[in-house]
């Protein structure tokens, strides 16, 4: 590895450590992620483009470092997700539950601390939760849903930059708390 | 195989999550049966945050709707206060307008009858001073007022002007101690000069004690003193007396009787004549007193009977009859020969007595005196 990569990699790993969630707190930020995501398209339709559960499901399996944990977090975030939706429970299931995997998997190896990284894992993880959604909908349910590349693109971009704006907002309250 | 579950058991229970997912996804999608339980818990959790997510959103439109609603109201409340504000000071204008229109109407209408030439002011204010009886009037030397012109009021004399500015002049009022002018009784025509006590009344000065002057006869301005034009009513007289020589004649100027607030700047003066009575602006004329109706004498025998006035036409054309009749050498009542006498209305055969009253009986009651003949 160069010197760039060891320092993306692993620099942030000896800090992660000492920064510790209470379960409780994961729980209540949950809660309010999903709320948002149920309640406040209804009164402002952009705001369905910004996948909160998602970005919530990222940081807490990269910060949490552990594969099992975030594949739990993120499966009963998307079951509940599910709960709230007309969709047959498991899809969002089993897209947060991959999502948290492999969250949990890259937050062991790079510097999550790092703004470009975040940016770069909250698009990434959005348009991969997108295709995967769009692919288990048409597969599993057979329903003839279309995906907008360039809205896929364009609400990566969004929560990528939130992603950066959440990430930092939830290390300010993990380091008070 | 135990180390092996342990090394990949990330992987494993992954496995394991999506394999119970997609069963899951699969039962509901085969049988079209909902997990219910599953979605009771979840809305049952995710329930009371969303009412109180919902409670807060609405209690903060309404708080905010309210707040902008009241920020409405209270800036409506300020435009209809300035309205309101502006409607009561053009209300206030209007009635001051209206009161001055109406006491501008016999100002105007005396300026129009007198045949000299006025200028129309207000009195915007008192002079300065204790004993000072001077007053500003706003029409000044732009309005062609000059020191030594006559102020009057349909009333009578007020004062005459004493320093005339270019918008505004000053008006030195009768009653001031500084003022005099020559003035003319109206009944003897007994010359004198007024002047200001510095009180309500004035004096007439240098009369002599054998005039005769009586309580409340009129004065008016004699022309004398080249200032005010004769003719103008001065006031009326409220007290004789007198010492050896000149009499001590006790004036109430009629000219502010009515207050000041508007005046006539006489600024070319034509002379008038002394009316002998008292002028018809001074107070309203009284009304001679109703005609009461004495007992009708019964007429004698053989006369006509007189009719209580002249004031109907039954009365007028009893006396066209009685002329006629005297032209004719005649008296009223008396048929000449060759003509037969009037049959009496009631038609009974008889010849009407000489002398009997004739067809155009007078009024039994007059009728109530006309205005014109009320006029004294």
């Amino acid at each position: 590895m160069t010197e760039f990569s060891d320092t993306v990699l692993w620099a942030g790993r000896g800090r992660q450590k000492r920064l510790r969630i209470h379960a409780w707190v994961m729980l209540l930020f949950a809660l309010a992620a999903i709320l948002f995501q149920a309640y406040a398209p209804l009164y402002l339709s952009v705001l369905s483009y910004i996948e909160l559960p998602l970005l919530l499901t990222v940081y807490l399996a990269m910060t949490g470092r552990s594969q099992v944990a975030g594949i739990f977090m993120g499966a009963g975030i998307g079951l509940a997700q599910d709960a709230l939706s007309h969709d047959p429970l498991g899809v969002l299931g089993i897209v947060k539950t991959l999502t948290g995997y492999a969250a949990a998997s890259l937050g062991v190896r790079l510097d999550t601390d790092n703004f470009l990284i975040r940016f770069g894992l909250g698009f990434l993880f959005f348009v991969c939760h997108e295709v995967l959604h769009w692919v288990l909908r048409r597969a599993l349910l057979g329903e003839a849903v279309s995906i907008g590349i360039l809205s896929t693109f364009l609400a990566g971009v969004v929560n990528g930059a939130l992603a950066v704006l959440l990430f930092h907002l939830l290390d300010k309250l993990r380091e008070n708390g | 195989m135990e180390s092996l579950l342990n090394r990949y058991r990330g992987l494993t229970v992954l496995l394991v999550v999506l394999f119970a997912q997609l069963i899951l996804v699969a039962y509901q999608v085969k049988t079209d049966h909902d997990v219910r339980l599953i979605r009771v818990w979840a809305v049952s959790t995710m329930l009371p945050p969303a009412r109180l997510l919902a409670a807060v959103r609405t209690a903060t439109t309404q708080f905010f709707s309210n707040y902008f609603l009241l920020v409405g109201a209270k800036e409506e409340n300020r435009r209809l206060t300035a309205e309101l504000d502006k409607l009561k000071l053009e209300n206030r204008y209007l009635r001051s307008e209206l009161g001055t229109a109406e006491r501008a109407g016999p100002l105007s209408m005396f300026q129009a009858s007198i045949p000299s030439a006025t200028v129309a002011a207000r009195v915007i204010g008192a002079g300065s001073g204790v004993n000072a009886r001077a007053v500003f009037v706003d029409r000044g030397s732009s309005s062609g007022v000059k020191a030594g012109m006559a102020v009057i009021t349909p009333d009578g004399v007020v004062g005459k002007v004493t320093a005339a500015y270019p918008s505004a002049s000053q008006v030195l009022l009768i009653i001031d101690q500084g003022f005099s002018a020559g003035v003319v009784s109206a009944k003897e025509h007994v010359e004198g000069i007024v002047k200001g006590r510095g009180g309500p009344e004035c004096r007439v000065a240098y009369v002599r004690n054998d005039e005769k002057i009586a309580v409340g006869e009129w004065f008016y301005t004699s022309g004398e003193d080249r200032i005010f034009p004769r003719g103008l009513p001065v006031g009326r007289v409220k007290s004789v007396g007198g010492d050896k020589v000149y009499k001590e004649i006790v004036l109430a100027p009629s000219g502010m009787a009515r207050g000041l607030e508007e005046v006539l700047i006489v600024t070319g003066a034509v002379h008038q004549s002394i009316p002998d009575e008292q002028p018809a602006t001074a107070t309203a004329p009284l009304l001679p007193p109703p005609i009461t109706q004495a007992p009708a004498a019964a007429p004698a025998e053989g006369q006509p009977a007189k009719p209580a006035s002249l004031g109907t036409d039954a009365d007028r054309l009893l006396e066209q009859y009685k002329k006629r009749a005297q032209s004719r050498g005649g008296a009223y009542g008396d048929n000449p020969e060759g003509l037969k006498p009037a049959e009496p209305s009631g038609g009974s055969g008889q010849a009407p007595a000489r002398g009997a009253t004739p067809a155009v009986k007078p009024p039994v009651s007059p009728s109530p005196p006309k205005p014109d003949a009320a006029k004294p």
